[in-house]
Parts: C-alpha cells; sequence; structure tokens
C-alpha cells in the first residue's frame, strides 16, 4: 500500500434533526487530503461544504445535528470513535480551523494575546514567558506590525483583515498537519482578500500544512487549490485536479456555475447563462440526481431513477453523472430568468 | 438595447460636487461635534438616459451612502443633484426639494436593497409590499386594479402572480431579491440604484437577477446606478465605470477602458485583486498587493487619499490633491502619475510580490 493520506472521509452522514423532518446536510462524502496538498471544497449554501468540515472537528452542534455514519480517518485514527478529552488533544493542536466571520470567531473579552497563548499552553505545555514570545512571533508572521504591543489589544481594536489574520496566527500557532480555512475571505475586501490568500500560501509553502479551503468562489480556488471537489446538495458532485475541473469539467452543475459567473476577463457583452431554478430542499430528498430538476442533459427514466455514483471519468478526475457529458448535447429547456 | 441608444441622449441625473459628512459627537447632554466622517467628498458625474453606470470600491469608501444621498435618503452635507423629469422636461434639484414635492419625485427615483431578507417586512404580504407604494402614489384606484396591476408585476420579475398572498419568510433569496424589484418597478421609475443586489445571493441565483435586471433594462429604458463591490459583476452590466476611494471618484470611464487601461494606482491594484475562476490565467497573473487598510473617513491622509497605500506615490501626492482630469476623451482620473502610472505600477506588481512576503502590512489596524 503506498503512503495513506493524512485525512480520509468515508461515507460521512451528516444530519439535522428539524420541526419539518430530517434535514441530510451531509450524504454519503468521501474524499481524502494528503499531507501538504491544497483541497477546495466548493459550493453554494446549503450544499454542505461547511457541515462536512464542521464535523471533521466534531463540532457540530448535538442536538440538533449527529454525524449519522461514516469515518474520518486522521493519520490512522477513526476521529469519530474518539473520547472527548482525545478530540480535544487533536482539536487546534493537529487540525485548526479559521472560520468565515474574524468579527465573531474572536472572543470579545479576551486580549488577542490571551487567545493565542490559550492554545500554546494546554498543548504545547509551554510556559507562560514562552507562550508570549511564541505569540508575538506567530503574529510578526503573519505580518501584523508592532506584535509585541498589539497582543495586549481587544479584538475591536484590529480591522477586519487584521482579525483574519490574528485567527491564522492562532490557527497555525501549533503547527496543525491539517488546517481547515472555511471561506477565510468572505467577509473582507478583495484587496484585503489578496493579501490573506497570499499570506495562507506562504504560510502553507514554508511550514509544510495540509489546507482544506472552502469557499463559493471559484476564483479563490483557481488560485489556491491543487484538487478540487464539488458539492452539491450534501453530495460531492464532482472531484479532480484544479486544471483539469476548470478546463474539463464534467458534471453538469460544474459547467453550469462556470458559464453562470462573469468574469473580469470576459468580452464585454457576453451573456450570463445562469443556471434556471433553485436548489433542492435538503429534507425528504428523493432518491434522484440531486441536480436533475436544473440540469440541462436531463433523461428522463435514468436521471430520475437513481441517485448518480461518483464514478472515474478520467484519471483522477471523478464525476456524479450518469452519462459522458463530453458526447451528450444539452438539452435546453424552460424560462431561464423564471425562477 | 443597441450601444447608440445607451451612450446617447442627456442627462437623466447629474450629480455636481455632492458631499455627505455625518457629524462626530462627543459628550452625553451636551453634544459638541468632534469631527465628520466624510463619507462622501465632492463627486462630479453625471448618469445619461437608459445607461448603466457602475459604481465601485471597498467597504466603507461611500458608494452606498453616495447611491442614498442621490435618493435623498440621506440630505446631503452639500452640493446638487439635478434629476431631469421627462414627461415635464424640467430639471429638478432633488436637494432642494422638500414635502410633497419630493414624495412626487421619488416615484420617478427608486432603490433595490442589498440584502433581501432585511428589505422585506416580514408581516405583510407579498401583494401588500408591492401595492403599497402603488396606492400611495395614485398608480391605480381600487383594490382589484392594484391587485391586478402586482400579478402583472410579479411575472415581470418572473415570480408565479399566484404568490400575492404569501409573506417574504416562503421565499429564496433569489426570490426574495425578485420581490424587491417588483416593489422597486411598482411606481414605474425611469432611474434606479441598484445598491449590492446581487451580493447576498448563491452563485447560480446571481446570474439569474443580473439577466432579469438586465432583460428589465431593455424593456422599460430603465437607468440604473449599480453599486457594488465586485468587479467581475460591475464590468458586466456596465456601459461606464466610476471608482472610489475614501469618499471619492478616483477614476471614471468607459467599461471596456477602465478595465483594459486603467490609469489609478488604486483602479489597478483593485483589478489584480480580483481572482479569475481559471487556473492556467490565475496562476499566471502578477498581483499588486496593496499594504494595510484603508484609512478612516474622519481623518483622511492628506493631499491624495490613496498616498498612504500607493506604490507609486511620490512627495507631491502627500500635499497637493490631484485634480480630476479628463486623460482621453471620457476617461477621467484622479491621480498625478496618472500618464505614466501604467508602466510605474508594472515594476511595482514585481515588487510588491516578494514585498508581501516580508512585510505583508504597513499600518496598524
Amino acid at each position: 500500500m503506498a503512503t495513506s493520506p493524512l485525512l480520509s472521509v468515508e461515507h460521512l452522514e451528516v444530519q439535522f434533526k428539524t420541526q419539518d423532518g430530517i434535514v441530510r446536510a451531509v450524504n454519503d462524502v468521501t474524499f481524502h487530503v494528503d499531507r501538504g496538498e491544497t483541497l477546495g471544497i466548493v459550493g453554494e449554501s446549503g450544499s454542505g461544504k461547511s457541515v462536512t468540515a464542521m464535523s471533521l472537528m466534531r463540532l457540530i452542534p448535538n442536538p440538533p445535528g449527529k454525524i449519522a455514519g461514516g469515518r474520518v480517518m486522521f493519520d490512522g485514527e477513526d476521529l469519530l470513535q474518539l473520547s472527548e478529552p482525545d478530540m480535544r488533544h487533536i482539536r487546534g493542536n493537529r487540525i485548526a480551523m479559521i472560520f468565515q466571520d474574524p468579527m465573531t470567531s474572536l472572543n470579545p473579552v479576551l486580549t488577542i494575546g490571551r487567545q493565542i497563548t490559550e492554545s500554546l499552553e494546554l498543548h504545547m505545555k509551554l510556559s507562560n514567558r514562552e507562550a508570549r514570545r511564541r505569540a508575538v512571533e506567530l503574529l510578526q508572521m503573519v505580518g501584523i506590525p508592532s506584535a509585541d504591543r498589539r497582543l495586549d489589544d481587544y479584538p475591536h481594536q484590529f480591522s477586519g483583515g487584521m482579525r483574519q489574520r490574528v485567527m491564522i496566527a492562532m490557527g497555525l500557532s501549533c503547527n496543525p498537519e491539517l488546517l481547515i480555512a472555511d471561506e477565510p475571505t468572505t467577509a473582507l475586501d478583495v484587496t484585503i482578500q489578496a493579501q490573506i490568500l497570499e499570506l495562507i500560501k506562504r504560510l502553507q509553502h514554508e511550514l509544510g500544512t495540509a489546507v482544506i479551503i472552502i469557499t463559493h468562489d471559484l476564483g479563490v480556488v483557481a488560485g489556491m487549490a491543487d484538487r478540487v471537489q464539488v458539492m452539491y446538495a450534501g453530495r460531492i458532485v464532482e472531484e479532480g485536479p484544479t486544471s483539469e475541473i476548470f478546463a474539463q469539467p464534467r458534471m453538469p452543475y460544474t459547467i453550469g456555475l462556470l458559464r453562470s459567473i462573469p468574469r473580469l476577463d470576459d468580452e464585454q457583452g457576453r451573456k450570463l447563462n445562469p443556471i434556471r431554478g433553485l436548489p433542492p430542499d435538503l429534507i425528504n430528498l428523493p432518491q434522484i440526481c440531486p441536480f436533475s430538476p436544473r440540469c440541462d442533459y436531463f433523461q428522463a427514466g435514468q436521471c430520475d431513477a437513481q441517485v448518480p455514483p461518483l464514478r472515474d471519468v478520467a484519471p483522477d478526475h471523478r464525476a456524479a453523472c450518469l452519462f459522458d457529458i463530453t458526447l451528450e448535447t444539452p438539452v435546453t429547456a424552460g424560462d431561464p430568468v423564471s425562477a | 438595447m443597441t450601444a447608440e441608444t445607451r451612450s446617447g441622449g442627456d442627462a437623466l441625473i447629474q450629480v455636481q460636487n455632492l458631499k455627505m459628512h455625518f457629524p462626530v459627537t462627543k459628550g452625553i447632554i451636551l453634544k459638541r461635534t468632534v469631527g465628520a466622517v466624510k463619507a462622501v467628498d465632492g463627486l462630479n458625474f453625471s448618469i445619461r438616459k437608459g445607461e448603466t453606470l457602475g459604481l465601485v470600491g471597498e467597504s466603507g469608501c461611500g458608494k452606498s451612502t453616495t447611491g442614498r444621498a442621490i435618493l435623498q435618503l440621506h440630505r446631503p452635507t452639500d452640493g446638487e443633484v439635478l434629476f431631469r423629469d421627462s414627461d415635464s422636461g424640467t430639471v429638478h434639484d432633488l436637494t432642494r426639494l422638500n414635502g410633497e414635492a419630493l414624495r412626487r419625485m421619488r416615484r420617478k427615483v427608486q432603490m433595490i436593497f442589498q440584502d433581501p431578507y432585511a428589505s422585506l417586512n416580514p408581516r405583510m404580504t407579498v401583494g401588500d409590499i408591492i401595492g403599497e407604494p402603488i396606492a400611495v402614489h395614485g398608480l391605480r384606484q381600487g383594490k382589484a386594479a392594484i391587485r391586478e396591476r402586482v400579478q402583472e408585476l410579479l411575472s415581470l420579475v418572473g415570480l408565479n402572480p399566484y404568490f400575492v398572498n404569501r409573506y417574504p419568510h416562503e421565499f429564496s433569496g433569489g426570490q426574495r431579491q425578485r420581490i424587491g424589484i417588483a416593489r422597486a418597478l411598482a411606481v414605474e421609475p425611469e432611474f434606479v440604484v441598484c445598491d449590492e443586489p446581487v451580493s447576498a445571493l448563491d452563485v447560480s441565483i446571481q446570474a439569474q437577477v443580473i439577466n432579469l435586471l438586465e432583460d428589465l433594462q431593455d424593456r422599460l429604458g430603465l437607468t440604473y446606478l449599480f453599486i457594488a463591490h465586485g468587479l467581475a459583476v460591475v464590468k458586466h452590466i456596465s456601459d461606464r465605470v466610476a471608482v472610489m476611494y475614501l469618499g471619492k471618484v478616483v477614476e471614471l470611464a468607459e467599461g471596456r477602458k477602465l478595465y483594459s487601461v486603467p490609469r489609478h494606482p488604486y483602479t489597478q491594484a483593485l483589478l489584480s485583486a480580483v481572482p479569475i475562476p481559471d487556473p492556467v490565467v490565475e496562476r499566471q497573473r502578477r498581483r499588486i498587493i496593496l499594504e494595510g487598510d484603508v484609512p478612516s473617513p474622519i481623518n483622511p491622509p492628506s493631499g491624495c487619499h490613496f498616498h498612504t497605500r500607493c506604490p507609486i506615490a511620490f512627495e507631491r501626492c502627500k500635499q497637493e490633491e490631484p485634480p480630476f482630469v479628463e486623460y482621453e476623451p471620457g476617461h477621467y482620473a484622479a491621480c498625478w502619475r496618472a500618464s505614466e502610472s501604467i508602466e510605474l505600477m508594472e515594476r511595482a506588481a514585481t515588487v510588491a510580490q516578494s514585498a508581501a512576503f516580508v512585510r505583508p502590512a504597513a499600518s496598524g489596524a
């Protein structure tokens, strides 16, 4: 057997109990992350990308949420079987997470210094003074000027971009093997986004950390990820090397997404091709291709008869579509404007 | 709509020296004004009938305030907003109108808001939400006529006319945005300010709403001020684009010109920061990484507001504010080095990329 991946997720199922029924937020999701690589997870809200990330850290609020099945193998151990104290030793130490909103994910009543040193003292068993010295180093590493003085500041004294840098410093404080970045730049302006993405790339290069970057922005993935996986309605619908996914998408949803976004390098006057309709309701999902009601390649009797398995369509490239999209012609139906 | 009709015609809206300052006060009982947030500080531009002017900039640059000040949702501190009423052919200064006269003009100028969750009253049905402006302005008489008009508007924006009795919570984000659009169009306006109309929507839904806005413009001859922070979206929908930084327009040009030969270093940096969804293109691009954050609009930097982050600023930029000059017909920029900026920034791009590794940020929060 070749060297095993750092993380491998097998048949993960996550469900939420709601008044209206059980929401199947993540359905039979299987993927892996190798050491040092960057995996991009793309999807819209409700596609299950953030829930997947939260379940890797076992941060799904229970109740109403529940990891209903599957395995999360991290360096040979199933995280779902660990006791809570053992899990706490992994969280923040070997797997770290950066959240979308740097405004709400820092504690407003503790200084930045206290928040960074907490995990250093807990996981790395550093003394108070050592931890502080390391915290200064970390803040310098992520590019916060006069780091020594700023350690005693509170989160509200930092701007959004600076807070996200603090989050990254906290995430990297214990040299994690895996960093999960959940929409790390969505709340930031473009020029600040460029700074933060550049920073993550540089740190990953220097420290060799594996990164899972979750985003809805295909542009961010194009620049950051080695491999991309596209999620829709709680399932992975396409997975492959970044260049393949963008050059030869094989799942109609991915094709639709790429055609519907305006690009900065577009010709003037290009008409956008929106995907018609809405994403499905995750309660009572029928056993059909979840994208079929919006799909331009829909074929009655096949797409609405089964859930298409994720299958190999090219080397290292898998897609959850029954057909070879390169051979099919789209059957355009319906008025693209109407909802 | 053809390019001719888009660019032709007189100015529908003319904004002159528009300023919107918000006072900063100290003390609870004895309030003293200690300064002002200069959210919008002296804007000049015009919007022709039937065109879309895009307004881009980062958060806090004053783009939303500009939209609101034009519609008199904030009363501007100074300046004029001239609106040509095509029914009567007369020009009104919106900033001088009050009471009933202003209310009548509101029928001509409308707004579509960013957040489709916060901008619809959850306790009103869709029929009431869209029907209210029709009743207020007396555009239809009687319940049945209003209801009929509401249903017409619903189908115009691509919603089922039978939705009139439903409440906002029964709709998805994209559908709610369509309701917001129908409400704005209910009074048959000529000019619509679209304030980040797609930013809160999912990627696959954004394109639906953008196409709807374009389609409605063609059918109804609308004029848009399209405010957004997404440069790709603005490029797609706009005829001309204005870039704002700290309360001022730093560059204004036809879309094609602005995106291919940007004159202002800020525009250049902004464009280079937008990721392109194509790994081949994306990995070959040279980025201009700006240092630090946007300074506070309470105490903006002297001279050119951008000089603290500008890679090619020189002594003059710190002292004198650059004038807003027309460099080519229709292409305006406010930069002392606009004529040589492209070349200079080209060199700065390489430097900035390696410098970002050493010291990514120069200023504090």
